[in-house]
């Protein structure tokens, strides 16, 4: 391969690159690396980690293999890609699972030295593929990583393990050679993360100079890369993954309604993380409860909102089925709360580390009796901010337990954000009663029909609420029929008027009539967005719109919808928001589904609208 | 509806909604109310600083009748509704009426967390052994083998004891009472009411609808030789005289009934310093206490035990007057970690 190499790197608008090995392997921070040098150098990036439930499957395993695929581009971008143009496999395992992923005439680089007859064995692969020609259709660098590793850790003086365990760092260097990019912030990050291992940072250290030296002096010129940057509103930006959006446009909320914030939460993937980060900023006013359980924590983030704070939790499929009649219980006692679903496959515990939008329905119609409230739904990681702050807009506006749902794929997922001046976002107006001339707790705003929101320790205002029926006009017990059909009639209203105050639906590609629109929600948005931009530049009349409020929807939005001949809506389930726009519209809605805890990839969504358009014809 | 307080004068009055009272007529729930209603003017605590929470059931129908701010919530789930209200709000004096299906059953997860964390809330367990508002099944208390509604051939269940309960998940304060003992249940609450940290109490209730008289043995008038009283450096002594006591046996680690001036069972005659007298600071008596079966020895009542240690929404507290001392910007948050510059 020597004699090809050309004296300067080839230029590309964009590439995919996946990181595959197993899950102890560091997948996940190489990933992380790579993705800030790439966001360093002005590339629009979008990211997707894949990795396996368990924390550390038995080594070699199939079933332990973590991925982490990351698209950069010198082009607007909306998703991490489909399939890779360079595939980084650690051990046959990660060859074996992802080399399907890999585009014919994609780079693979392979850590050779993981290819002994035990993880070959273990991956089953009869014979080591390295060795015969069933890669031949891809170009192959097999390197014996762990050999090199070891030899140039060895002035470090870490043990043998560590060693082994640096491996990703050299494969991290060889990548930054590859793709032209700058060390120093790797080796910055090398020095604050091992202040307290100094050894270790310097073989780490030493494990990602060698890696990136090796590029060079094995003459690996020819598959050197330069990707520009990408053309980007002028700005700060930073990488953001969707679960720090959540919790950072929550911290916002806390910060513009001028209310201390309280969150329930009980551990659960991928939920997890929006505990965690929240957890950090007392400094914000921000208590964290972990509560004993799902129904503790929604419990506690009520009692909270009932003294005056704003009630949070955060959960994610089975924890979302636990806080049910509690949901119930802040809808008829109409006290704000926001509830984050970071949808994970399901039913059950299902697939908790894989993606899917199969909530939809539970969050718009999921409980006892007739118990309307808003859901609204993030599109991408960064966008979790707005809709975090949305959603605390929304539910002390109307007093309302309102769901946000985001996913897996954005929570974990990560792009570029230009960073908003704080001092331009709105402020969220929060005003307690006080007046006690004419009070009962059911007492209501006129235009928004929310009920007053009076606090334990507000003089003279003494009242109790609770999940029994209301009378309208004294809050006090009623079994009253006609009462009840008052009560349900405005708590659905009250909702219905959330409308009032959202945006209007907009278009996201393509003219706002036509032939075909593609309706999407949630984590979609990036692939049909992308889809629909180069089946347009194919000459195809086709248009997207992406509903960020699904409960109320906006009100333009059926209108909008009846101005095409043909409506397609894909999603990570069975057809939900199919479900909700043929009902709620009359529209005979095609649906198009995947169930497979993974995004749709553009190319799939390509097909679908050409054969729709086809159908059409 | 809203009603002229003096917050130097604090009276019965002052605790009472003008909503009518529907527990059944003679449930012990109405002794529980007026005793609570007349002991709460004493905490010279505003009702406007009080929150009453409760679960489901018919203890849990308690703060519609205290004119203080109320919560009735869900079933089995007040403790967690009472720690987010602590939390959110320190200031305010918490208290909880639960029962023991609320508490024990369904709740029990709950009333065990908030117990060992030590929140600074107050909680009433109406123990009536069965379930009321669903029209008398048996209850996480009921003795084996009743037979109910549910159970026609007899309930397999074994029982909990709700003080032994609390004592098992570390509370920091337990005690108990019988709804009809006013005397002792004023006493309970005043004590309860200056706890800091999570005060549990047991009241035997009476439910004279679906189990009546599961307590005479010894909540009447004519029982009070069946009740010991504990005061904190008192001798465990009870019954009509007076005489009979409770004595430490060290070689069962046991306790054992014993009178003064009589042989015990080596045939040695009582001293009245035999008798142990009552320590609230003993864990470990506290727990002896609370699991004596009633027949074989009396019924323990009052302050079983009290200790002082940081309750969980004072140390989250802290934490948060601490951090909040460095006021956090969300402007350096957002731009904390790795940025660029777009020209």
């Amino acid at each position: 391969m020597a004699n090809l190499a050309p004296s300067s790197p080839q230029r590309l608008s964009g590439a995919v690159v996946r990181f595959a090995g197993d899950s102890g392997d560091g997948m996940q921070l190489t990933g992380s690396q790579f993705t800030t040098a790439a966001a360093l150098a002005g590339n629009d990036l979008a990211t997707f980690p894949d990795f396996p439930a368990e924390i550390r499957a038995p080594q070699g395993t199939t079933y332990g293999v973590s991925g982490f695929q990351i698209h950069f581009s010198s082009e607007d971008i909306f998703t991490p890609g489909d399939a890779a143009d360079v595939l980084v496999a650690m051990n046959p395992a990660a060859l074996k699972t992802n080399l399907k992923d890999l585009k014919r005439g994609g780079l693979l680089i392979v850590n050779s030295g993981a290819f002994t007859a035990a993880n070959l064995k273990k991956a089953n692969y009869a014979a080591n593929p390295l060795e015969e020609d069933s890669l031949s259709a891809y170009q192959v660098v097999a390197i014996d990583i762990t050999k090199h590793t070891q030899q140039a850790v060895q002035s470090a003086g870490v043990s043998n393990k560590e060693a082994n365990r640096a491996k990703n760092f050299w494969t991290l260097g060889l990548m930054y050679w590859l793709y032209g990019r700058d060390l120093t912030p790797t080796l910055d990050w090398i020095q604050s993360k091992f202040t307290k291992e100094p050894e270790i940072g310097e073989g780490n250290k030493l494990a990602l100079k060698a890696g990136h030296a090796y590029g060079e002096t094995a003459e690996l010129s020819h598959f050197r890369y330069e990707v520009p940057k990408a053309v980007a509103e002028p700005g700060l930006y930073r990488n953001i993954g969707g679960n720090q959006a959540t919790a950072w446009g929550l911290v916002a909320a806390a910060e513009l309604s001028g209310r201390p914030m309280t969150m329930g939460a009980y551990p659960i993937t991928p939920a997890s993380d929006v505990l965690h980060e929240l957890s950090r900023h007392k400094a914000f006013g921000i208590t964290t409860i972990q509560a004993e359980d799902e129904i503790a924590a929604i419990c506690a983030a009520i009692g909270a909102s009932f003294a005056g704070n704003l009630g949070v939790t955060a959960t994610s499929g089975p924890g979302m089925a636990l806080k049910t009649e509690a949901i119930g219980l802040a809808i008829t006692t109409e006290l704000p709360l926001v509830i984050v679903n970071i949808q994970r496959g399901g039913p059950s515990t299902g697939l908790p580390t894989k993606t899917e939008q199969a909530d939809l329905l539970q969050a718009v119609y999921g409980r006892n009796g007739e118990s309307p409230l808003p859901v609204i739904a993030a599109q991408s990681p960064a966008n979790c901010f707005d809709m975090a702050i949305e959603a605390v807009r929304i539910a002390v506006t109307y007093m309302t337990p309102v769901i946000l749902l985001t996913d897996g794929y954005m929570a974990n997922g990560t792009e570029p954000w230009k960073i908003p001046d704080v001092s331009s976002l709105p402020k969220i107006e929060v005003k307690f009663h006080t007046e006690p001339e004419g009070f009962h707790p059911f007492v209501r705003n006129d235009e928004t029909l929310a009920r007053a929101w009076a606090i334990p320790g507000t003089p003279g205002l003494r009242h109790r609420i609770g999940g029994l029926e209301k009378d309208y006009a004294s809050g006090h017990i009623s079994y009253d029929p006609k009462n009840h059909e008052k009560m349900s009639l405005t708590r659905a209203e009250k909702v219905a008027r959330v409308a009032d105050s959202i945006p209007s639906q907009t278009m996201t590609e393509g003219p706002d009539s036509g032939k075909l629109l593609v309706l999407g929600w949630g984590s979609t948005y990036g692939a049909i967005r992308e889809a629909v931009r180069k089946a347009r530049a194919d000459g195809l009349e086709v248009s997207h719109a992406h509903v960020r409020y699904l409960n109320p929807f906006p009100k333009n939005l059926g209108e909008l919808l009846r101005r095409f001949e043909r409506v397609l809506i894909p999603e990570l389930n069975l057809g939900q928001l199919s479900v909700l726009i043929r009902s709620r519209f009359l529209i005979d809605a095609k649906s198009v589904n995947k169930i497979q805890g993974q995004p749709f990839h553009t190319d799939e969504l390509g097909e679908h609208i050409r054969s729709a358009l086809g159908e059409m014809s | 509806m809203t009603k002229l307080i003096d917050p130097q004068h604090l009276t019965k009055k002052d605790f009472e909604t003008d909503q009518d009272v529907r527990w059944c007529p003679g449930c012990g729930d109405y002794s529980i109310l007026a005793n609570v209603q007349k002991t709460m003017p004493e905490f010279g605590i505003h009702p406007d600083n009080i929150v009453w929470v409760s679960g489901i059931g018919c203890s849990s129908r308690f703060p519609y009748y205290m004119d203080t701010y109320g919560f009735h919530t869900i079933h089995g789930r007040a403790p967690a509704f009472a720690t987010g209200i602590k939390v959110a709000n320190p200031a305010l004096s918490v208290w909880l009426a639960t029962g023991d299906g609320d508490g024990l059953s369904i709740g029990g997860n709950h009333l065990l967390h908030v117990l060992r964390r030590n929140v600074d809330i107050k909680i009433l367990m109406f123990n009536n052994r069965i379930y009321g508002l669903t029209k008398g099944q048996y209850s996480p208390t009921s003795e084996t083998g009743k037979v109910t509604k549910s159970t026609p051939f007899g309930s397999a269940d074994q029982p909990v004891d709700p003080a032994g309960f609390a004592f098992g998940a570390n509370a920091s304060f337990v005690s108990r009472s019988i709804d009809t003992d006013a005397k002792n249940t004023a006493e309970v609450l005043r004590r309860m009411a200056k706890h800091v940290g999570t005060a549990f109490c047991e009241i035997y209730q009476n439910c004279n609808v679906f189990n009546d008289g599961a307590f005479d043995a010894f909540r009447g008038k004519s029982a009070k030789d069946q009740q010991l009283h504990v005061r904190h450096g008192e001798p465990l002594l009870f019954g009509e005289s007076g005489q009979k006591g409770l004595r430490l046996n060290t070689r069962t680690l046991g306790l054992e009934v014993v009178e003064i001036g009589s042989p015990d069972a080596s045939g040695r005659i009582v001293e009245a310093s035999d008798i142990l007298p009552h320590d609230e600071t003993n864990r470990a008596l506290g727990s002896l206490l609370a699991s004596l079966p009633f027949g074989p020895f009396p019924v323990v009542l009052g302050v079983l035990f009290a200790e002082l240690r940081p309750t969980y929404d004072g140390t989250l507290h802290t934490q948060g007057l601490e951090a909040n001392s460095k006021k956090g910007s969300l402007d350096k948050l957002l731009r904390s970690g790795t940025t660029w510059r777009v020209e």
